[in-house]
């Protein structure tokens, strides 16, 4: 469970993220949506407590990140790619992790394999694909086991067997009942995972609804999501026309 | 849907855990490695290069010995930067962060971690530099023991100044973070500045970390003036090691207060 409370962050005179309220519920997959620079990244920064909010709160599992007892095997995340040293193994990169929360040594090799990096475990992660990266990422988040994962755009620089894969691995874990928590600016790709949805345009909720609901009465989830963003989004082509975008898509 | 039997131990995480990543993290790195045995080998070269041109057997020759503890002691500092400075520039302060978000917990464990390294390292390149320069004088010069006064002394307080001096750099890294100007600021303020300070003021140069080191540590007479020479004002080997820890303390202390204030 994730809650957030009027969370608000700026930064100088840009609101990035502004009186954000809602909940991430366990047992399914909840898609974060919103267009390039609406707040997703922040608002994921702001759970993790990796940047302080101006106003509100987060919280995992009832606590604030920082006050959590053993970070890794209560919430794991997936920031931006490469969220790691370049001259140091992923073997090496998953064990110094794992000592920090006292997690077996034998679960580093048992995520390399789930996320089918065993054959790379000992290359220098600076070498490694964007694919690559974010599968070490992935790891790094599933370490601990943890109920809550919060993946910021997880499907970048995977082929399409990877986001397959990666669909039915975030599928089966909220099956699990674990809260999975996942941003995408992608729809569609969004649609396919998740069964909850949290849009947010310009740092504000747009809605907080089921995916069966938010396409109905739309002729696609696609049209639905442009009709919900289009007032908000922050960097709009000049062409086509919004009204003819909606349309035609 | 089902939900997940908690599965988390007693207790939270601590320092030890934090000291366990941290050590893994320091010993991982080629880098890491290659810096300390080049920090070995250029204080011991120095030594030997020193001792083989020792013509004066009336000379400081502990001090002689130890020439090469402050060109080593650039390698140690530049390693104490880059320790806190890489979590920037490769992202890797966000998977730590995530892993271990009580700062002031894990500035301890990196303070703590590359501290013991660097003292075990800076003892043995001192300790080697010492005897390897004085294995090197010329025959009728006879080399310094570690059983004369101030001598083994000189010998440990030099070794310290790569933990004391390391630690100062892993603090300007919290606190500057980018890697080349953290790096800009430790080398000018230990290399640079000296020139510019020694030169106005002889009062004030006795308290900067270099001539601490040449003048105080690794001294075995540091309160002597030079025979028939000026008699320059330096502090004594241990007020010297007090100065130098409080540097480090202090850098840490602004880094560590600044680590919990910004955002990451």
């Amino acid at each position: 469970m994730i809650e957030i409370r009027d969370l608000t962050k700026r930064y100088g005179p840009t609101v990035a993220v502004d009186a954000l309220s809602f909940d991430v519920r366990p047992g399914m997959v909840t898609g974060f949506l919103g267009a390039n620079g609406s707040g997703k990244s922040t608002t994921m920064r702001l759970i993790l407590g990796l940047d302080a909010p101006d106003a509100g709160q987060a919280r995992v599992g009832g606590r604030r990140f920082g006050d959590l007892r053993w970070p890794l095997r209560e919430a794991g995340a997936l920031l931006e790619a490469r969220a790691f040293h370049p001259g140091r193994s992923a073997r090496d990169h998953l064990a110094a992790l794992a000592a920090s929360n006292d997690i077996a040594r034998r679960r580093v090799g048992e995520v390399l394999d789930l996320v089918g990096l065993a054959s790379a475990a000992r290359r220098r992660a600076g070498t490694f694909s964007l694919g690559m990266a974010q599968r070490l990422g992935l790891a790094a988040a599933l370490l601990g086991d943890p109920p809550v994962l919060l993946l910021d755009e997880p499907v970048n620089g995977l082929d399409p067997a990877g986001i397959h894969w990666i669909r039915e691995l975030l599928r089966s874990l909220a099956a699990e009942g674990r809260t999975v928590f996942v941003s995408s600016h992608l729809i569609g790709e969004i649609a396919l995972m998740a069964e909850h949805l949290v849009v947010i345009g310009q740092g504000r909720l747009l809605a907080d609804t089921s995916v069966a609901d938010l396409s109905a009465g739309a002729p696609s989830l696609e049209a639905a999501f442009l009709d919900l963003t289009g007032a908000s989004a922050e960097y709009r082509a000049g062409w086509p026309p919004a009204t003819a975008r909606k349309e035609g898509s | 849907m089902t939900t997940l039997a908690a599965h988390v131990p007693a207790g939270r995480y601590g320092f030890r855990h934090v000291v366990r990543m941290e050590w893994i993290k320091l010993r991982s790195l080629r880098s890491t490695w290659w810096t300390l045995v080049l920090t070995v080998a250029g204080a011991i070269g120095v030594g030997v290069a020193v001792g083989i041109n020792t013509r004066n057997a009336a000379g400081d020759l502990t001090n002689n010995a130890l020439a090469g503890i402050i060109p080593a002691l650039l390698l140690t500092s530049v390693l104490g930067v880059l320790t806190m400075t890489s979590e920037y520039s490769s992202g890797m302060i966000r998977s730590t962060l995530a892993a271990a978000p009580r700062r002031p917990l894990l500035l301890a464990a990196k303070a703590a971690v590359f501290g013991a390294v660097a003292l075990v390292v800076g003892e043995a390149a001192s300790l080697i530099a010492f005897l390897a320069g004085g294995a090197a004088l010329r025959r009728g010069i006879a080399a310094p023991t570690l059983g004369e006064p101030g001598v083994l002394r000189a010998v440990l307080l030099s070794g310290a100044s790569f933990c004391l001096v390391g630690l100062l750099g892993l603090g300007i890294g919290a606190i500057v973070r980018h890697s080349a100007a953290a790096i800009a600021v430790v080398v000018g303020g230990l290399y640079v500045a000296p020139a510019a300070v020694g030169g106005v003021s002889h009062g004030a140069a006795a308290y900067l970390p270099i001539f601490i080191i040449a003048n105080s540590l690794s001294s075995t007479k540091p309160d002597a003036c030079a025979p028939g020479g000026p008699c320059p004002h330096f502090l004594s080997a241990w007020t010297g090691l007090g100065a130098l820890a409080l540097y480090a303390v202090v850098a840490l202390a602004l880094g560590g207060w600044l680590l919990v204030r910004r955002d990451a």
